[in-house]
């Protein structure tokens, strides 16, 4: 160790070039890393003082755009909130989330998650679609039923717990654990109206939870503590119980409007918005 | 758009034995399969040897006698082995899959604790147990039918 307490790390990065590279390989850097740097940090000093070549993909550097998931020693988790010294002595093990395309370096190809999750219909669906899409008033939903879902609703979809699962590992029609939570978040939320429609698409091929055997790698490597495996199983158990004509949440009415005598309109200590700093914007 | 070339980077099988953070969860996943797949094998060959009696009492003693010895000692130990794990380790998953065993959603507070941890401790008790029967069952197998 030198002064200030920097210290050399190697980062040993996997490297591919579509343009040049037919398969990918390691490159060894060394990165003079002070104390507290995060491996993302680490990423820039290479980028900035010995390969601009390099590619990964980043933004919020606070583990909040879910851009910098990769696989580091081996295991998925965020470059940006993963300090150095916490998860290396030496040599840093830098790759590509596996089980997606690479696209080049760090940059994998989650493109195929988006697809599924879209598929799944992540979004509250019901009838009064003038009332979703020009609300007059709140729905009205219990801080009980909020508890159901708002854990998984934390997701950001990095894509760390589709690179952990076996499952996804061989098979690629397999939703995986990223789609599969977000659709058991709008499942199982009391304003949602599409339990049938949900039953149906779950149940149609690999898509749905029952592919899933509960290695529990997901929930394991999730940096956002999602618990995706969590989700998944409770969406099993919602669909056995709906087999059983046992299930609450496909009975349910969705959430009505907040009732008249609970509105407390706007609090006084609250200021308005200020005025727009340019004009017509709208 | 450019068409890019893009790496393929699927694990595969690979993919069962290495990656996330290792847990034991994610063998217990490998054994399963692997135990069900075994114990489906058993019961195909035990129907064929089984099914021999039908050709008559020679067949039968002929076709017993193919699956003496104590290489099938062995083999017919393993399949008790997978049987007592596949069928512990089914019960917790069992649970697990039914959300008996994962608890409610909770709030995500670091540092994480997730269905893995609510589940383990039942899962070490499974596996407990099934090595205590595996145990007493190789004393039945190997001591007690043998001597
Ligand atoms: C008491 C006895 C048994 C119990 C409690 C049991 C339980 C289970 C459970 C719960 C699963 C689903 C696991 C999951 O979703 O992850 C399963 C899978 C399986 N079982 Fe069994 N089982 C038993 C006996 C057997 C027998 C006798 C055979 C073979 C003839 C067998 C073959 C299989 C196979 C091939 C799978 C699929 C494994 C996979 O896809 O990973 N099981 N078992
Ligand atoms: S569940 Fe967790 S690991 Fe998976 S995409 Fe969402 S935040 Fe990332
Ligand atoms: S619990 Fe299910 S979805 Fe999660 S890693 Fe295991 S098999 Fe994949
Ligand atoms: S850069 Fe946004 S999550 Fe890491």
């Amino acid at each position: 160790m030198s002064d200030n307490g920097v210290k050399d790390f190697v980062f040993r990065v996997r490297r591919f070039d579509p343009v040049k590279d037919d398969s990918p390989h390691y490159q060894d850097f060394k990165v003079p890393v002070k104390p507290g740097w995060t491996i993302l940090e680490g990423l820039w000093y290479i980028k900035e003082n010995m390969d601009s070549s390099l590619s990964w993909r980043s933004s919020c550097r606070m583990g909040v755009c879910g851009s910098c998931g990769m696989l580091v020693n081996g295991s998925p988790t965020l470059a940006c909130n993963t300090q150095i010294r916490d998860v290396a002595t030496g040599v840093l093990m830098l790759a590509p989330l596996p089980n997606f395309d690479i696209i080049r370096d760090l940059v994998p190809d989650l493109a195929p998650m988006f697809d599924k999750h879209t598929h799944l219909m992540p979004h509250i669906k019901r009838d009064d679609q003038e009332e979703m899409l020009e609300p007059t008033d709140q729905y009205w939903q219990s801080p009980e039923e909020l508890d159901q879902f708002l854990q998984f609703s934390y997701c950001i979809k990095c894509g760390c717990c589709m690179a952990a699962c076996p499952t996804f590992a061989t098979d690629a029609t397999f939703s995986g654990p990223q789609p599969l939570s977000q659709a058991y978040r709008y499942l199982i939320d009391s304003r949602d109206d599409a339990f049938k429609e949900r039953k149906t698409l779950l149940g149609s091929g690999g898509v749905g939870p029952w592919r899933c055997h509960y290695a529990g790698e997901c929930s394991t490597v999730c940096p956002k503590g999602v618990d995706p495996a969590r989700a998944i199983q409770l969406m099993k158990r919602e669909l056995v119980l709906d087999y059983l004509r046992l299930s609450k949440a496909s009975k349910r009415k969705p959430a009505g409007l907040l009732p008249a005598e609970k509105r407390l309109g706007r609090r006084d200590d609250i200021p308005e918005a200020p005025p727009f700093t340019v004009e017509d914007a709208s | 758009m450019p068409e890019v070339k893009r790496y393929p980077n699927r694990l595969g099988i690979k993919g069962w034995l290495v990656g996330g953070k290792w847990g034991p969860e994610r063998y217990l996943y490998f054994l399963h399969r692997v135990t069900g797949l075994g114990l489906l094998l058993y019961l195909l060959m035990h129907i064929v040897v089984v099914s021999s009696r039908a050709f008559g009492q020679e067949q039968w003693e002929w076709a017993m006698g193919r699956v003496s010895g104590p290489v099938f000692l062995v083999g017919e130990f393993l399949v008790f082995v997978a049987f007592v794990f596949h069928a512990l380790n089914g019960v917790r998953l069992v649970l697990v899959e039914l959300g008996i065993l994962t608890g409610k959603a909770e709030d995500p507070v670091f540092p994480y604790r997730s269905s893995v941890n609510v589940q383990r401790p039942f899962m070490i008790v499974m596996m407990i147990l099934a090595a205590i029967l595996i145990v007493l069952g190789g004393y039945d197998f190997f001591v007690l039918v043998a001597h």
